[in-house]
């Protein structure tokens, strides 16, 4: 494998405490070496990128995306989707298991690793906790883990029985692996067979759409909660995916106080935007959790700020035209976000919200790494995997939905303004993306 | 713990709402909100003109322009009225239902819409069973959309039909509509208000005329944050109570299709929600009763309140044929250029 020296760019690597000029020798698929500028041996044969005025970081993991491989590859493939991943600065993205059929076997898991499915970045996935995610049988998560496995999720769907979900907390804390619940209560939120399709509150009512109410995700934390305590011995790791209310992330703050590994994630789209964003029935607006009061909106954003919140994950689910260009409630939840999640979050935390640029990427990097726990991935210390990001801090530029990489484009934040341009990805050090410009 | 007792630390200035996500075709009415004070007036007045001309000239206004009437639910009234408004002006209409047409296979609204377009039709009366549905069908077909009722979202023309029916009797006379037309007047909406779109239409018409409105009903039907949906609403759960201020009292019928699995326990109420003869005459003998329609007779309303000399019912019914009429017309002869409210 070749070597790839940056030269001249701005290192930031919290985990491992770097914040200066450095140049970074990439070899065989890690770091070799890091030096002052300038001071880097020659290598034979490698290439150079000028990262002059750049600046490198670890490369960005998104613990929660939906590739919608194998069943779905109308609405993305893993091939398109690590794509905008890496258009988007992530060098790893953590697959959920809600594709057609499940991931809930070792066979799923290793054909979405295989390399004919074209990953342009490293994909982890994350298998179901239950056979086919209906939350009544677990799953072998030895088998699942050593089959490349992350953590266990049936996200999409909650683990909804008290049982089922304390035995999974106990078996995957037996084998090492987190579980990601997807904090709903559907009995709340699917009345009579109809689905709430936003938040419940007085713009829901204005609409006249069945409404989400809040305790439906933070009563399910709440309980999850009560059954890692009652666990505790066992260490077992609740992961609360896309955290969207008030109540659910102050009791994820509670639970930490009182010592319990509880770790929660907020996506973009939950820290920026609210329920009056649905507008006129946009169904670009339209997600799960969905988008809510400002009130807790503005919750997220002090969290993040507050370091409660572990990680910034986008939730990243493609939806084909034509199943967004529907009846608002007729329409599949979800929306895409690798391509922008990176240039919302330093437009909005870093420039507006003044977050340290360096804590930011450690939302997007280091603390994700450290919760599925990736081994040499979120820093850039000497060995760790060659992957990186280069991009141009001061560059402000705007999202053009029909120019993405992935092969949907429901997006909400087309047209937006991004702060921070990605000029390089390197994935274990291959170039995955390079900008045009 | 209250998720809003934190106070807010920094000065955090997060991404503005948007206004408006499209410029809608000026000739279509998909809510009550869209319309100026003036616009109402106008319709209105137009729709007095109309009634009053003569059928064979009226007949010109739009003849041969071609209307489709495209109905995802059941409707008399709206359906006949907008249809008899349609032909009154001239125009040929084509109904599309979804019970006798290729929504059945599987067309989409869009779809549905857009071949309307290609046979010519000049706009779209839409009636669906989701809310919001009028927005898309605009915004995919650009023709005018006359909302006919979406979902438990609105139902405009049920709205300036009420509100034709409740100036006759309240405020014989007003031409020109102002903040203070209905100053001083009560209108309480009785019932179904969770799912219903004619209460949400005239929710954000009547306040912006000075009325006051009272949206009363069980907790089931009607949740705390009804009154938070604009200025001038409130909620009284106690219809004796609430009758006693109103001079204009609207009942709504039961939506059971749209209860979704919740049990409402009807003889409780009828005891506290049926308008019956009694308690009319003890609590608001004077008020005027309005219905939308459908009737269920005994459950909102007994026959003696229907059929009643305070019920103006079947006075909506015929203000419907005039009001659709207005709004069909000014959905053709808008301009395509012009700006709007």
């Amino acid at each position: 494998m070749t070597a790839l020296v940056i030269r001249g760019g701005h290192l930031i690597d919290p985990a491992a405490g770097i914040d200066s000029l450095k140049d970074v020798l990439l070899k065989d698929g890690r770091v070799a070496e890091i030096a002052a500028p300038g001071k880097l041996k020659p290598a034979d044969g490698a290439e150079v990128l000028d990262a002059t005025g750049l600046t490198v970081a670890p490369g960005l993991i998104d613990m929660h995306v939906h590739l919608r491989e194998p069943g779905q590859g109308y609405k993305e493939t893993i091939a398109t989707g690590t794509a905008a991943a890496a258009a988007g600065g992530f060098t790893s993205a953590a697959a959920m298991p809600n594709t057609a059929p499940v991931n809930d076997s070792p066979e799923v898991t290793r054909w979405m690793l295989a390399p004919e499915r074209g990953a342009v970045i490293r994909v982890f996935p994350i298998a179901a906790a239950t056979r086919g995610s209906k939350g009544e049988t677990i799953n072998d998560f030895a088998a699942l883990k050593s089959a490349g496995a992350v953590a266990v999720s049936d996200d999409g769907l909650p683990i909804l029985k008290d049982s089922v979900m304390r035995e999974t907390l106990a078996a995957a804390a037996r084998v090492g692996l987190s579980v990601i619940q997807h904090a709903e209560d559907t009995r709340l939120t699917q009345v009579g067979g109809k689905n709430a399709s936003m938040n419940l509150g007085p713009t829901s009512f204005r609409l006249g759409l069945r409404g989400w109410p809040n305790e439906a995700e933070s009563g399910i934390v709440e309980r999850d909660i009560r059954l890692v305590s009652e666990l505790r011995d066992a260490r077992a790791h609740l992961h609360v995916a896309h955290t969207s209310t008030a109540a659910a992330l102050n009791a994820v703050r509670q639970a930490r106080r009182n010592g319990l590994r509880v770790t929660c994630e907020v996506a973009p789209h939950h820290f920026l935007l609210t329920d009056e964003h649905v507008g006129f029935y946009d169904t670009n607006a339209k997600m799960c959790p969905p988008l809510r009061a400002a009130a807790d909106r503005d919750a997220m954003i002090e969290a993040i700020l507050d370091g409660v919140v572990d990680a910034i994950a986008t939730d990243h689910a493609p939806h084909a035209v034509h199943e967004k260009e529907v009846e608002f409630e007729n329409a599949p939840n979800g929306i895409t976000g690798l391509e922008t999640a990176f240039g919302l979050c330093l437009h909005w935390l870093h420039k507006e919200w003044k977050m340290p640029l360096g804590r930011v990427l450690s939302l997007l990097s280091a603390q994700p790494a450290a919760l599925l726990n990736l081994k040499g991935r979120g820093t850039l210390a000497v060995g760790s995997f060659a992957d990186v990001v280069i991009f141009d801090p001061r560059a402000e530029w705007t999202y053009n939905a029909r120019q993405t990489k992935s092969k949907s484009r429901n997006t909400p934040f087309d047209g937006w303004k991004m702060q921070g341009k990605v000029r390089w990805t390197i994935s274990e050090g291959r170039i995955a993306y390079k900008s045009e410009v | 713990m209250n998720p809003t007792a934190t106070p807010a630390r920094r000065q955090l200035h997060p991404p503005p709402v948007p206004a408006s996500p499209f410029p809608y075709h000026p000739g279509s009415l998909l809510s009550a909100q869209d319309l100026t004070l003036d616009g109402v007036s106008h319709i209105l007045a137009r729709a007095t003109v109309l009634e009053s001309q003569d059928p064979l000239a009226r007949c010109r206004i739009l003849a041969k322009r071609r209307v489709a009437l495209l109905f995802y639910e059941s409707s008399t009234r709206t359906r006949t009225s907008f249809e008899l408004a349609a032909k009154g002006l001239g125009a040929d209409t084509t109904l599309v239902s979804s019970l006798s047409s290729s929504i059945e296979k599987g067309e989409t609204l869009k779809d549905t819409g857009l071949t309307l377009r290609a046979l010519g039709a000049e706009a779209i009366i839409l009636r669906h069973n989701s809310s919001g549905a009028a927005w898309l069908l605009e915004s995919e077909t650009r023709l005018p959309v006359l909302n006919a009722g979406d979902g438990m979202h609105e139902h405009p023309t049920q709205a300036l039909l009420d509100l034709r029916t409740m100036l006759a009797h309240l405020r014989p006379g007003t031409e020109t509509l102002t903040p203070e037309t209905l100053a001083g007047v009560t209108v309480t909406i009785v019932g179904d208000i969770l799912h219903s779109r004619v209460a949400r239409s005239n929710m954000v018409l009547l306040p912006r005329l000075g009325a006051r409105v009272l949206l009363c009903g069980p907790k089931e039907l009607l949740p705390e944050l009804a009154a938070q949906a604009g200025p001038g609403i409130a909620v009284e759960r106690d219809f004796n109570a609430a009758l006693h201020q109103s001079q204009a009292v609207m009942m709504l019928r039961i939506q059971a299709e749209r209860l979704a699995g919740q049990q409402l326990d009807l003889e409780e109420y009828k005891a506290n929600y049926q308008l019956h003869g009694p308690r009319l005459a003890a609590h608001a003998p004077t008020a005027i009763v309005l219905h939308p329609g459908p009737i269920i007779r005994g459950l909102e309303v007994t026959a003696g309140v229907a059929d009643g000399p305070q019920s103006v019912i079947l006075e909506q019914v015929r203000n419907g044929v005039a009001i659709r009429m207005a709004v069909v017309e000014r959905a053709l002869t808008a301009s395509q250029q012009g700006g709007r409210a």
